[in-house]
């Protein structure tokens, strides 16, 4: 086969397979950053789903879809802030708990308002003029939905606010130092609950770019536990918006990479070739996390004492 | 230590998330990522699992079915769901027959929990929907003599082990694997034909074997290409093998399994054909879809009910085929297939119930 044509396959694939955990690690990162661990993503991400396909479908407007999609996220970032902030629950543990809620709940919804696997017509390709004709690139990087343009262009947003703002300034302090954060006058709740609901926005987003712009179906668990890669993606990414484009992009290519030997019938096993992303990823997992600190106060609640 | 015991726990994660479906037989297992089934931790919304008893009459007769993914999954769970309704509304109704159901049962243990509740509320026959619960039924059927189980897919009713209270059922999914194949391999300009599947085992494998045969039979230079992603449930990956089927030239798909909803999106977003199995995928992309080989259980499970009220509990195995009926091709009405393949498919279809077509499946 034409190897251009399988390169630019492998290529797009990747592209589009990132997508949705950009936008869920991204989010997580702006957690974490801030001292909280929030494993309810998947569920975020499932409900995120559901509610951007329902209206989506009902109304015909995938705006509106999207709307829906950040409202629901937001919500369930509220109620986990809410947990970890003022009732101070440990945080992995509230963190299933949200999964299986939003696990559950997006199934019950889905029998109760649907029934049955539908679909519906997503976001379309936008071709962006000039850069989608550049031969070769413009087919990988710019003949694509704009889900995928918005999961790209957050994290050099997300590195800009993290890194270069006082916003950013603070949610690091607050995940580094929360006591000395608090005693310069930063509310330490005020920015976890920011980080948090914005966790939930972006965990919402992920799944809405699943079910209204790459897939256009929504059945029940159909992220299948890539809300925990997330999660995995931002040690991966050593709580950088870079690193973690760097991890999500790794993850999706060497998946895209074992579908294709598949189809070209590449002489190995396709359990090996299923596996393969899980295990890069667990050793480069294993050989970061080893160097660099995740921040202190993670998974910390903090108490004012007052 | 704590940070290393995370790392621990989220490998697992993943390890949980990559090994998903395990290598069980054609059981369309659910990936459970972080551990911790929804019907233990959750209340009561979790799952509508167990439906109210309708007005219960004394002698209506009672089945419940366990099942690993949900009554709507227009795939394997569903083809049984739809079976029972069939012989419900054909015995009067839920005054003569009853029906429970336990669905997104992919852990095995609490599938067994589930069939054990089941028997012990007396109810006449417990469908294990999956192969993955057999070793639990093993243990379960011995206790309670007065209930019929029945166990799918496969042909071990455990009568050797001396368990006289457990039928067996599977499908011949090759059957109609080779009549799709055959079509698709008509109506394919490209000679390219793309295939989806979870795991490569049981059914599924079954399917996809006697699709390449069909194909083959038609053109003999056809292309078949097979993605196994390794999972029942990851939607995104068989929707991107889908894509990446099309981007290898096929203008014809298929596939197996209830994950394959994305691939089938794809398929209508790319205006390329689909062909379904177990159940009937029309509904999700009228423009595409042109055939699907569909589960009609009802041949088996009639059966099964007329020796229970007999008074004979287990101890049969069915095959459902084309041929006994139990393996139905249907065909998208808003499909314009050309006469001549039309002709072909019953052609495989007769070939294969009357012995003339014998598909390979080792």
């Amino acid at each position: 086969m034409n190897p251009e044509l399988v390169i630019v396959g492998v290529l797009t694939s990747g592209i589009r397979l990132a997508t949705p955990y950009l936008y869920a690690a991204i989010g997580e990162t702006f957690g974490q950053r801030s001292g909280v661990l929030n494993l309810g993503v998947d569920g975020q991400m499932l409900l995120g789903a559901f509610a951007a396909f329902y209206v989506a479908f009902t109304t015909g407007n995938l705006w509106l879809g999207l709307l829906a999609a950040i409202i629901v996220g937001a919500l369930m970032g509220l109620a986990m802030a809410f947990v970890t902030v003022n009732l101070q629950a440990v945080q992995g543990i509230s963190g299933i708990g949200f999964y299986l809620f939003g696990l559950g709940m997006s199934e019950l919804l889905f029998k109760m308002m649907l029934g049955t696997v539908e679909t519906v017509k997503g976001f379309p390709i936008v071709s962006i003029p000039f850069l989608g004709d550049i031969p070769f690139v413009g087919k990988i990087f710019f003949q694509q939905n704009i889900m995928v343009y918005g999961a790209f262009l957050l994290v050099p947003l997300a590195w800009f606010i993290l890194n270069k703002t006082t916003l950013g300034l603070k949610i690091r302090a607050v995940g580094e130092n929360p006591e000395a954060a608090d005693s310069l006058g930063v509310s330490v709740a005020r920015i976890r609950y920011f980080t948090i609901i914005l966790g939930g926005i972006l965990s919402g987003l992920a799944g809405a770019s699943m079910s209204i712009a790459l897939l256009n179906v929504f059945q029940q668990n159909m992220t299948s536990g890539l809300g925990f890669i997330a999660v995995a993606l931002v040690y991966f990414g050593a709580w950088r918006a870079w690193g973690v484009l760097a991890g999500a992009l790794l993850f999706s290519f060497v998946n895209s990479i074992q579908l294709w030997m598949q189809v070209l019938n590449v002489p190995i096993p396709s359990e090996i070739a299923v596996m393969l992303p899980y295990i890069l990823t667990i050793i480069v997992l294993v050989l970061t996390v080893s160097r660099v600190r995740p921040p202190s106060a993670l998974t910390k609640p903090f108490d004012r004492g007052d | 230590m704590k940070k290393l015991l995370f790392v621990l726990v989220l490998t697992f994660a993943l390890v949980l998330t990559a090994c998903g479906g395990a290598p069980v037989e054609e059981a369309p297992v659910e990936e459970a990522p972080a551990e911790e089934a929804p019907a233990q931790e959750a209340p009561a919304e979790e799952m509508p699992s167990e439906e109210a008893p309708v007005e219960e009459m004394a002698e209506a007769f009672k089945v419940a079915v366990i099942m690993p993914s949900s009554t709507t999954d227009l795939a394997f769970s569903q083809s049984m769901f739809d079976a029972l309704l069939a012989i419900q509304e054909e015995m009067g109704g839920e005054a003569a027959m009853e029906i429970a159901y336990s669905e997104g049962m992919f852990k095995v243990d609490d599938a067994a929990a589930a069939i054990r509740d089941y028997a012990a509320e007396g109810f006449n026959l417990v469908i294990a929907h999956g192969s993955q619960y057999g070793s639990s039924l093993q243990e379960i059927a011995p206790d309670f003599p007065e209930t019929s189980f029945a166990w799918g897919t496969t042909l071990n009713t455990f009568s050797e082990e001396g368990i006289n209270n457990v039928f067996a059922y599977e499908a011949n999914s090759q059957e109609g694997g080779y009549v799709n194949g055959v079509i698709a391999a008509s109506l394919s300009e490209a000679g390219v034909i793309g295939v989806v599947g979870p795991i490569e085992a049981g059914d599924a494998s079954l399917y996809v074997k006697g699709f390449v045969a069909g194909a083959e039979a038609v053109n003999a230079d056809v292309t078949v290409n097979i993605n196994w992603i390794g999972s029942f449930s990851d939607v995104a990956l068989a929707a991107e093998a889908a894509n990446t089927h099309v981007a290898a030239g096929a203008d014809v798909l298929t596939g197996t399994a209830q994950m394959v909803v994305g691939a089938v999106g794809v398929a209508e977003a790319s205006g390329v054909l689909w062909f379904g199995t177990q159940s009937s995928q029309t509904s999700l992309a009228a423009d595409v879809v042109v055939a699907n080989q569909v589960y009609d259980w009802t041949v088996a499970l009639d059966e099964m009910i007329a020796l229970i009220k007999e008074g004979t509990y287990g101890g049969t195995a069915y095959t459902i085929t084309l041929d006994n009926g139990g393996i139905v091709m249907d065909y998208n009405g808003a499909y314009d297939l050309p006469a001549d393949v039309k002709a072909a498919a019953d052609a495989a279809v007769e070939g294969i119930k009357d012995g003339s077509i014998v598909i390979p499946v080792e």
